[in-house]
């Protein structure tokens, strides 16, 4: 049996816990995210390299929560994750019960957000170098060669919002896209449809996106959409000094105003 | 119509991609995108992807697209002006390289559409879209066909139907008449087939996973099971990404997109998933959790369907399940629905 059945065995049997956000084996050669009660579901859990679906946006889903106390087995994405929802108020300190698997297979346990805290400080939360040379890539064209990018990336968009679904950030109860009085952004999946609602959603995502990837993951159609909030990450950081996902109690830039704020961008 | 058998040759079937073109008709079929496959219009063979599996999305959108406009108007101070589009004006496409259980699907979306009032829109752009499918030499497992009453040979929506019998041959069935008017204009590139080939050693061997009636007859009794729709979509994020990709999913939504002198009306795709779908002006919403949803989706196909239109809405094709971002497997979900002892 393997320490992480062990532990959330223990935790649910001692009652730290009424359910645990895991994966266990998916189709084919996927892996997906399970709810632990008991001690018999917990013998489906796995930890290995594919195990790299951010869960927490499981801890805000209605069916989850009725669930009672929960806990989560959290990847680096995750952690950060939390510390952004607890600063947007989602999360209470204490609520949740974070497990994190290190490299090495060993479990470590986070009770409290400074704890958390403590940990990203010295943990690598960067984008991956593939996604850094993409982003390199985008920011090397002219305004006019990144327009037609991206609008060729909007052609094949369908609007299932899975992307938006997959998010730990979108959690709106009523997203700016699905309000109708007035209508921000045109409901179809056309060309107009399609830019407002990726613009839209770029914009309240920035400052807020703890590049995770899930959007991009989820995506069926295979639009390389975390770019674009990706893309907003470093300017943020070097006009505000913000990253998001790194306290709990962090203030958000964007809806934040300091008397030194730099000014430079606005036109 | 009694079905005919021919034999055309893989060599020729560039030439007959560009007959259909010379012709004036769109063709649309499988290209590959990068990592998705989409049903597009074609100019030439080379451009088609003949050797994947599945496009990402169905072929319903030739006849259901997306976005489909469906009215023009006018506004002026002495009223308003309609100009319907008229379907009269879609013109005759062929649908090339689909899969049996793409072709199959738009027999559940003519049972929809075919209901009273008919659809036009629908009814008028498949009544002109010629189908021509090909048989799975192989599949995966994420399609369950054999178990829904259909098969990777199976025929039920196709015109004509291409299997490969050899490295240079196609064993073209014409299966209906309007695939035998198509059949005729490239009647000189066909040849005789034997009548005695057995085109099942070239087709795909996809097991039967569940009884259907049995899956029919227990969700239909399974409404009020609410353990057994949490169970199933805990993971389940409600998103439209099962429901777009499907070749039977027909829900949609109405827009209408003006300004002060003039507007277009337009039809959308919409999904039982989204918790929108069902939100009442009120603010109450009847279906208010993901798990009712998940019991939508299931029953609409397993049990609305079969009681209303005396068909299963599901082809068996799992693409909801591969496009699924959290893995729901339907296939899964529906044999567990099968084996269920007590309902
Ligand atoms: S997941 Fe992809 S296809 Fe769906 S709305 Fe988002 S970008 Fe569009
Ligand atoms: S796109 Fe914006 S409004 Fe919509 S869910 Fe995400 S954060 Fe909320
Ligand atoms: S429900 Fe899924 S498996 Fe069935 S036809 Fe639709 S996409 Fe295919
Ligand atoms: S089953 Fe999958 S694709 Fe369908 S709504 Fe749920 S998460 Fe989205």
């Amino acid at each position: 049996m393997s320490d992480l059945i062990k532990k959330v065995t223990a935790l649910l049997n001692d009652k730290t816990i009424n359910a645990f956000i895991g994966y266990e084996k998916g189709s084919a050669d996927r892996i997906r995210a399970t709810f632990i009660r008991n001690e018999d579901q917990a013998q489906k859990l796995i930890l290995n390299a594919s195990c790299t679906q951010n869960l927490a946006g499981y801890l805000l889903k209605h069916e989850v929560k009725k669930l009672g106390k929960l806990g989560i087995l959290a990847n680096v994405a995750a952690l950060r994750s939390i510390m952004q929802l607890a600063s947007e108020f989602q999360i209470k300190d204490g609520e949740v019960y974070v497990l994190f698997a290190n490299a090495d297979g060993s479990l470590t346990e986070f009770t409290d957000f400074k704890s958390i805290e403590a940990f990203l400080e010295t943990t690598d939360t960067g984008i991956k170098s593939e996604e850094q040379e993409m982003i390199a890539k985008l920011e090397a064209m002219t305004v006019n060669e990144r327009w037609l990018f991206w609008n060729k990336e909007f052609e094949k968009c369908i609007k299932c919002y899975a992307c938006r679904a997959a998010c730990p950030m979108c959690y709106c109860h009523r997203c700016t896209t699905d309000v109708n009085q007035p209508q921000w952004i045109p409901v179809a999946s056309h060309e107009l449809g399609n830019l407002d609602y990726h613009l839209m959603r770029a914009m309240h995502l920035a400052g807020r996106c703890v590049n995770c990837g899930e959007c991009a993951t989820a995506c069926p159609m295979d639009i390389p959409l975390n770019l674009l909030t990706y893309q907003l990450i470093s300017p943020i950081k070097a006009t505000f000094g913000a990253t998001a996902g790194m306290k709990a109690d962090a203030v958000y830039a964007l809806s934040t105003y300091k008397p030194d704020d730099k000014e430079n961008f606005i036109i | 119509m009694e079905k005919q058998l021919k034999i055309l040759k893989y060599s020729d079937l560039s030439k007959l991609i560009e007959k259909f073109r010379s012709q004036g008709f769109p063709v649309l079929a499988p290209v590959r995108k990068g990592k998705v496959v989409e049903i597009e219009q074609v100019q030439s063979l080379d451009e088609i992807a003949l050797d994947v599996l599945l496009s990402t999305q169905s072929a319903k959108k030739a006849a259901f697209p997306k976005v489909e406009k469906v009215l023009e108007y006018t506004l002026e101070k002495s009223g308003t002006k309609q100009f319907p589009v008229d379907p009269a004006d879609y013109k005759e496409t062929i649908l090339f390289g689909v899969r049996p259980c793409d072709a199959s699907g738009f027999k559940s979306l003519d049972a929809i559409f075919g209901e009273e009032p008919k659809d036009q829109f629908y009814l008028e752009k498949k009544e002109k879209s010629t189908i021509i499918s090909f048989s799975c030499p192989v599949s995966d497992e994420y399609c369950f066909c054999t178990s829904v009453g259909g098969g990777p040979g199976n025929t039920a929506g196709s015109d004509l139907q291409f299997t490969g019998i050899s490295k240079d041959e196609i064993l073209v069935e014409i299966l209906t008449e309007k695939g035998e008017k198509l059949a005729a204009t490239f009647a000189d590139l066909l040849t005789d087939a034997a009548k005695d080939i057995d085109k099942s050693k070239f087709l795909a061997d996809v097991k039967v996973v569940f009884d259907v009636d049995g899956v029919v007859e227990k969700t239909t009794a399974s409404f009020n099971n609410s353990a057994l729709w949490l169970e199933q979509s805990l993971r389940c994020i409600g998103c439209g990404a099962c429901a777009f990709v499907c070749p039977t999913c027909a829900c949609f939504d109405f827009q209408d997109e003006q300004n002060t002198k003039k507007g277009v009306r337009l039809r959308l795709w919409d999904s039982c998933g989204f918790s929108l779908f069902t939100l009442h002006t009120s603010g109450h919403n009847p279906r208010e959790v993901q798990s009712q949803r998940w019991r939508q989706r299931i029953m609409h196909k397993f049990a609305y369907m079969p009681e209303q239109l005396h068909v299963v809405g599901c082809e068996g094709c799992g693409r909801c399940s591969r496009a699924c971002p959290v893995d729901m497997n339907i296939k899964e979900h529906l044999t567990a629905i099968g084996e269920m002892v007590k309902v």
